[in-house]
Order: C-alpha cells, then structure tokens, then sequence
C-alpha cells in the first residue's frame, strides 16, 4: 500500500473537526496572530525583489523540466552521491523506508538517533516505527520537540506547534523533560527566551552523545549529489555533522538538476517561509568528507505514493512544493481551523491537494473540499502551484469515486464551464439573474437541486447583479477605470 | 524487482504523457531573473554590513591594520577569553594579552568548554547578509563554529558577492559548506524571535577592507 502514514489515523473528516476546532477560541487567536504576522514579513522581504514573478516562473520551469525527466535525474543523482562516498537506497513505500532506516540504525549497534525536524519521516512515522524496534528517536527542533513531549502531533509546516502558547509550553517542559533526559530547570518561567535556554540545555547532551542522525532533505542536486538542509535554530548543523552515522530520508520529488538551480530556491524558500531575506542556517554536503562530519551517509529515496501522484497530469504539480507552508498563512480555512482539522501531516491548501493524491482521494475525501478556492494559496505559492485548479480537478474525482453523483456532473460542467472565457460569461450572466431571485441579504442559503451538497455547508454569496467581464467593458468605455 | 527498479518503472509508467524523444532541455526554463538585487550605485560591502547587522549581529568594518584591535574590542565587549582557531587562521592577526588561544584539533566536549571561536569565512553574500564556510584554511570543521556559544568572523570584502547566484557560482558544492545568516534563532513559541537555541547565540562580524586599505596607502 503507498502513502501510508500521510494520514492520521481515526482523524474525523475534516468538516467535523474544522467544527470542533472552530470553537476554540484560544487556538483561533493563535493562529490569527501567527499567520498574520508570518504574512506581512513575506509579503515585505518578496516586495523586496522586483524580479519575484520571474523567479517564481523559473522554479516552476525547473520543478516541471524535473517532473518530466524524474527517472533520469534520479539515477543521475544517485550516482554522484554513490561516486562522493554516500549509499543510496530506494523506498517504494512507508513500510519499506522505515525498514531500510531501522536496519541501518540497527547496523551502528546504537538505540537512539537525533532527529531534524523532516516532513518525510513523519509521514513515514518513523519515530513511532523506531520505538517498536527499540529505537529513541529525539526529535531536535524546538516546535517538534514541544510536539514530542506533548504526544502531540504538529499543525503547521513551518512552525508545527504553533498552536500551544507559551503557558502551555511551559507547563509540558516542567513536567515532561525529566523523563527523556535532563529535567527543565526549577522555577522555569514562560518566557520565550527562558523556554529556549531550557530546550538548548536538555537537547545539548543529546548532541555531544548522538552516533546516528536522521534528517529529511530540502533539496538534492542530481549534478553534484548535494544534499541540502535549510534552517533556523542549528539542531540541523549539530544533526548532520556531530554523529558518525546521517541517514537522509528524501521524498523523490526533491531532487534538483543542477547546484545552480539552488540560487532560485534559496531566493523564495527563505522568504516565502519565514519572511527572511536568508535563515539562519542552510547546510550542504555531498558524500561524506574525511575527518569533518559523519564518516557514514545514507540518502534513502522516498516514493509513497509520489508516482501515483505524478500519473495525474494536473495533479503532479503538487510534486513541486517547497514545504514553504505560505499557502497556509494566507488561507482563510486553515487560519480559523489550524492544521490537526485536516487529520494529515500535511496540512491547509498544499496538504488539501497532496494528501488525497498520495494516499488517494477515497481516503481523504474530504480535503479537497476544505478550501474557499479564494486562489490566495496560488498567489503566494514560490512554485506556482496552482492549488484551486488541483482542488476541483480532486473534487470531481472524489465525487466520481463515490459513484457518478449529481455533485460530480455539476463539478465536471463547472470545469468546462471555467475554461473558457466565453461560457464563463454566459454563465456568470445567468446567475446574476438566478442569484437575484434566490437571495437574501446578499446570500443564497440552501441552493436547489443537485447543487445542495455544496451549500448545506456553507453559504453561497449572491452573484453580483453584473458579471466583473461586463462591469470592466463598461468602466472601461465610460474612462472611469485607471 | 528490486525497489529501485518498481520506483523507476512506476516513474515512467506515470510519465507516458511524455513524449519519449523530449530531452529535459526541451522543457523550457526561463532564466530572467536578476543576477543581482543590489541597487546601481549601492556599495556591495554597505549593503551586506547593513543586512548582517539587521539580523540582531554586530558589524565592524575595519581595514588590515585596524583588524587586531578590532578582534580585541569584539572579545572584549563579549568578554570572550577561551578560543578557538582553525588551522590555517593567520595568528600573526590576534591579539595578544587576556586570551587563551585553542588551536585545532579539538574534540566536540573540549569545543563545547569554550567561550568562543574566531574564524575566515569563504564568501559573503551582500543582498542576504549571509557568510559562507567552506571548511577551508582558517575556517575549520563544521563543529567548530557550532558548538561554543559565540562565533567571531573575519570577512574580506573582497569575497562579498552581490547576492545569491553570484555566490553559489563562486563556491564548491563538492565541499561541505555553511550558509550563516545571523545568528542561531527560533520563533517557535508564538513567533517571538529568540537567539541562540542550539548554534552561536552571538554572531560578530568583521568586514576587513584590504582593497580600500591598500588604495588609501597607495
């Protein structure tokens, strides 16, 4: 079975918990602070390059050309990482890369590995894989860790527990640090610096012991087999070079062509991420280098269900994610719900089109349908991933899957119908009419007929009197536009 | 069938939309971006002084005869004592007086027992405020930089590049290398910006500005 692991397992369905979590006020202030304040650091440092758009076009060229050639790039890969001194070993699926880690670990003779905080492995759940096998694996990045200690499981990409404030953290560190290894400090307070000393102190005799790291990859360049982490706080540089053994767990989508490609995405990853002309830390290594770093490296190739999703000629593009996670703080659903509602590792817009497709849409039949198709996502997307074209194309194939329902008829016709400009009006120009009849106060409650499915769980805005193509072409004659 | 093998043959299965004579080149990738993000007429060494300092680290600029003085303020301001230096660092340039210098080799638990370490860098990249090592003289292993809790680094203003693809052009993927902006840092507890988590929790720099130096004297 691939992409296992994407999802939670005995998550409810995302309308039922975005419910639940709508009526947590706490959590909604959270958020609302977070992606507020993540949102306008993007937007300044992206308006600081005027050639943004053009950077933007170029990535999604590069992650199209790769797409396309994947095979290609992947054997190239693995032979220079393969001539640099690293091994390399392909996972078809979930199962299969825990295995391959497990052994390799098994193989050091040690009982725990320090972990950089990686979007592959925990899609794998390899940490819950590990404990079966024996295995301790500390999680080192501050929000995981608050996670681990928590037996909780992230709700954002970029900052996974940002949905515990700081009395929260405080009161986890104080009674949970002690019982994986140095105990928080007495009279710890909930000040963010004081929280940060406590994480340093207990994770740093983690560091200096640790023989094997386990680390995701951002990027990997199939030219010169460099393998590429990109982060903040440093727990990635103590994981990749003060163990003997680093083992890699890559997503195969990751791959680059060449070590030039770097100098696009290090220009949008930052800023698009954290709202940064650069983080803190970014670190390369090709192959393992004698006398600096680990003397063992091993680069496991991640599938999961990426194929199945590379088959799918408008759904592949979500193969070309960043992990950025800007499509989550500009998103109207993820800001009021947070990320545990969409019961997958991968949360908001990216994880509403990457999860149905890498575990498939009957197991996350619900995703597709978490978003406004308001297109934010598409805009501050660095790769162009077009989300709300993906999100229809999965809704009719969601619906499909459950049998050729009114919805799904409905869906297809709504896809014709926005393709072309011409029907678009026509349309647009019949619900004005329509819509007119069936509002009240500007909207339209239950819609009639097969359309019901989609507004028994929203409100449908009235269409406005005229269609935007008509208001333009007449501001436009009369000179009032500028 | 090996796993490699089904990886790759589900691969090409799931790209039989691609014409089997298209070659990666075929698939265009514009390239019109800026090489650069500094202004016409902005100073390189300026703009990556500023940039530096505006991730919370201190920026000196000094010229070669000034450089030692300079090393010894920073350390004294951050009374910083027990150091460590990479082989290959020029010690003709430290300071001599209160300091206790800790040439490499040194093992991670003797690197974690020191105040400090001063090191070279391999480039800069002014429109980022970045510093790259490239474990290269004067820079030592990885570690060194890492473990102690304050970073003291030594840039050439000649090795500042305008910005991001000039850099990379400049440097050698086949070596490990270090991209440093600012010091260590979190926002994990409600985005409040804290330095210092597991990497330096200070970052000085000293942009040494040997050209100017020698076009002064001249």
């Amino acid at each position: 079975m691939t992409g296992q692991g994407v999802v939670w397992l005995g998550s409810p369905p995302f309308p039922k918990a975005a419910r639940e979590a709508l009526k947590n006020d706490q959590l909604r202030a959270n958020l609302k602070r977070a992606t507020t304040t993540i949102r306008d650091k993007r937007l300044a440092v992206a308006s600081e390059l005027d050639d943004w758009e053009a950077l933007r076009e170029s990535a999604a060229a590069i992650k199209r050309r790769t797409a396309r050639h994947l095979d290609r790039y992947l054997l190239q890969l693995e032979e220079s990482v393969t001539v640099a001194g690293g091994t390399v070993h392909w996972a078809a699926d979930a199962a299969e890369a825990n295995r391959i880690v497990t052994e390799l670990v098994r193989a050091t003779g040690e009982r725990e590995v320090v972990k950089i905080k990686s979007m592959a492995t925990q899609e794998i759940g390899l940490n819950e894989h590990l404990a079966e096998a024996g295995i301790t694996a500390y999680e080192t990045d501050l929000a995981e860790l608050i996670v681990q200690l928590g037996d909780d499981r992230p709700s954002h990409i970029l900052v996974p527990a940002i949905h515990k404030n700081r009395g929260e953290i405080r009161d986890l560190f104080t009674a949970e640090m002690g019982s994986w290894g140095r105990p928080a400090p007495d009279g710890l307070t909930d000040e963010p610096a004081a929280l940060a000393e406590a994480a340093r102190q207990h994770l740093r005799e983690k560091f200096l012991r640790a023989k094997v790291a386990v680390s995701g990859a951002n990027f990997a360049c199939a030219e010169t087999g460099t393998v590429v982490v990109v982060e903040s706080e440093g727990n990635g540089r103590m994981c990749l070079t003060l163990p003997e053994t680093l083992i890699t767990v890559m997503g195969i989508e990751k791959v680059v062509p060449t070590w030039s490609d770097l100098e696009v995405f290090l220009q949008l990853l930052p800023r698009s991420s954290t709202g940064e002309r650069m983080n803190p830390y970014t670190s390369t290594w090709t192959g393992t280098t004698e006398g600096d770093g680990p003397s063992a490296f091993h680069l496991v190739l991640l599938d999961n269900g990426r194929t199945d999703t590379l088959a799918d000629t408008v759904g592949r593009q979500a193969l070309a994610c960043i992990r950025c996670s800007a499509c989550l703080n500009v998103c109207p659903v993820y800001e009021r719900t947070g990320g545990h509602a969409y019961g997958s590792v991968y949360p908001g817009p990216i994880g509403a089109v990457l999860t149905p497709q890498l575990v498939g849409v009957e197991t996350a039949a619900s995703l597709p349908f978490a978003s406004t198709l308001c297109g934010a996502c598409y805009d501050a997307c660095p790769v162009k991933i077009n989300i709300p074209e993906v999100l229809t194309h999965l809704r009719a194939e969601v619906v499909e899957a459950k049998g050729r329902s009114a919805e799904a008829l409905a869906m297809k016709a709504a896809g014709v119908v926005l393709d072309s400009p011409r029907l678009l009006g026509a349309a647009q120009k019949a619900a004005a009419l329509g819509g007119r009849v069936l509002s009240r106060d500007g909207r339209i409650g239950r819609l009639p007929g097969p359309l019901h499915g989609w507004s028994d769980s929203r409100d449908t805005p009235a269409p406005a009197t005229e269609s935007f193509r008509t208001w333009w072409r007449k501001n436009k004659e009369n000179g009032e536009s500028r | 069938m090996s796993s490699r093998e089904t990886v790759l043959a589900r691969i090409r299965a799931a790209l039989a939309d691609v014409p089997a004579e298209e070659a990666p080149q075929d698939v265009p990738v514009p390239r019109d971006y800026r090489r650069s993000h500094v202004r016409p007429g902005e100073d390189t060494v300026t703009l990556f002084a500023e940039r530096v300092a505006d991730y919370r680290a201190n920026v000196t600029r000094t010229d070669r005869a000034g450089l030692t003085d300079a090393i010894a303020a920073a350390l004294t301001r951050r009374e910083a004592r027990h150091l460590a230096v990479p082989a290959g660092f020029p010690t003709e340039l430290l300071p001599t007086g209160g300091w206790e210098w800790h040439p490499e080799p040194l093992d991670v638990p003797a690197l974690d027992g020191l105040d400090g370490a001063i090191t070279l860098a391999a480039a800069g990249i002014a429109v980022t405020g970045t510093i790259v090592l490239d474990t290269g003289a004067g820079q030592g292993r990885r570690a060194l930089t890492l473990v102690p809790d304050y970073h003291l680094c030594i840039v050439d203003a000649e090795q500042i590049a305008d910005d991001v693809p000039d850099a990379l052009a400049r440097l050698d993927p086949a070596r490990p290398l270090t991209f440093v902006s600012g010091p260590s840092a979190t926002s994990d507890i409600e985005l409040d910006r804290v330095e210092g988590v597991h990497g330096p929790r200070t970052l000085d720099v000293i942009v040494v500005e040997s050209g100017l130096d020698a076009a002064r004297t001249a």
